[in-house]
């Protein structure tokens, strides 16, 4: 099952924040159940989508050598809701960064007007513990997460995805 | 910063950290029984410690050390907690209240030494550093 609850990132300054976007289509399932005839975003899926910014915010600044969960939301708040066919913008923010986790504000706007506004609490798994129960590999930043590491890398590099050139025109 | 200050201070970090009532944390409110603070929680109220007062970087050890009588039967036998496991949490935890504790040495009731004053002595002996 696809869990990628971001699209793009636009912005990403190692170690400090990061922007992606997420543009939400109608032909999402979740939009079926919520709610029948009135389509607007989950405010838990705004939160994992911030989280997801977040946590690869905090895990590019080890070098995906940790493994980044998300141990806590302390505090939410929302301030409307975001119907089907909006772009949600996504900031995260690191407060704190240290060897045993990091804690993230997170921020979620569409068109200029706030959205939600979070802090996020991540923790290191314990590596002695992870390692017995999961072995080395890394099993949060990989798949099609490694895409979205490959966007962020790009946005890091304030560079954006090219499309491929278009094929020579027909000569009939 | 006066104790009854860092008092004030620790108490608007548990409140925030735990989403507690303010009236339920109180110097004598256990963090585990009365609070319902998870094991999480001791991460992300080491973190605010450190923001809020400006502490240099807290040892997870030295605050909430986890590992005293980990296998170790000289400090446990029968469920109780012994005079050497006694003077070890004298000596690793010097702001928790051991001697109450003495009185009913019970192993699964150590978790009742963390409490809000542990933590505001904890953060005032810092301070006075």
């Amino acid at each position: 099952m696809r869990w990628i609850w971001i699209d793009r990132f636009t912005a990403f300054e190692p170690g400090r924040s990061a922007t992606a976007t997420k543009c939400l289509s109608h032909a999402e399932d979740h939009f079926a159940e919520h709610f029948p005839g009135f389509p607007v975003m989950p405010a838990c899926l705004i939160i994992e989508g911030l989280a997801q910014t977040g946590g690869i915010l905090v895990g590019e600044a080890n070098q995906f050598r940790e493994k980044v969960v998300l141990a806590k939301i302390p505090a939410a708040k929302f301030h409307r809701e975001v119907p089907a066919g909006e772009t949600l913008t996504y900031t995260a923010t690191v407060v704190d960064l240290r060897d045993e986790g990091a804690v993230v504000r997170g921020t979620a706007t569409c068109g200029g007007n706030p959205v939600c506004e979070v802090d996020i609490f991540f923790a290191h798994l314990d590596r002695n513990r992870a390692q017995q129960t999961f072995g080395d590999h890394n099993f949060v930043f990989t798949g099609e997460m490694q895409h979205l590491l490959g966007m962020a890398r790009l946005a890091a590099a304030k560079t954006t995805p090219q499309l491929p050139p278009a094929p020579p025109a027909d000569q009939t | 910063m006066t104790q009854d200050e860092v008092f004030e201070k620790v108490k608007t970090i548990l409140t925030e950290s735990l989403g507690a009532d303010d009236d339920a944390v109180t110097p004598q409110a256990r963090l585990v029984g009365d609070l319902n603070a998870e094991s999480i929680d001791f991460l992300d109220i080491m973190f605010r410690l450190e923001r809020e007062f400006g502490l240099p970087k807290i040892d997870r050890n030295e605050l909430f050390p986890e590992s005293i009588f980990q296998g170790d039967p000289k400090f446990v036998q029968n469920g109780l907690v012994t005079a050497d496991g006694l003077a070890e949490l004298r000596t690793k935890m010097p702001y928790a209240d051991i001697e109450g504790f003495a009185k009913n040495p019970q192993f699964d009731k150590i978790g009742d030494l963390f409490t809000v004053d542990l933590i505001t002595r904890f953060v005032h002996s810092k301070l006075k550093k």
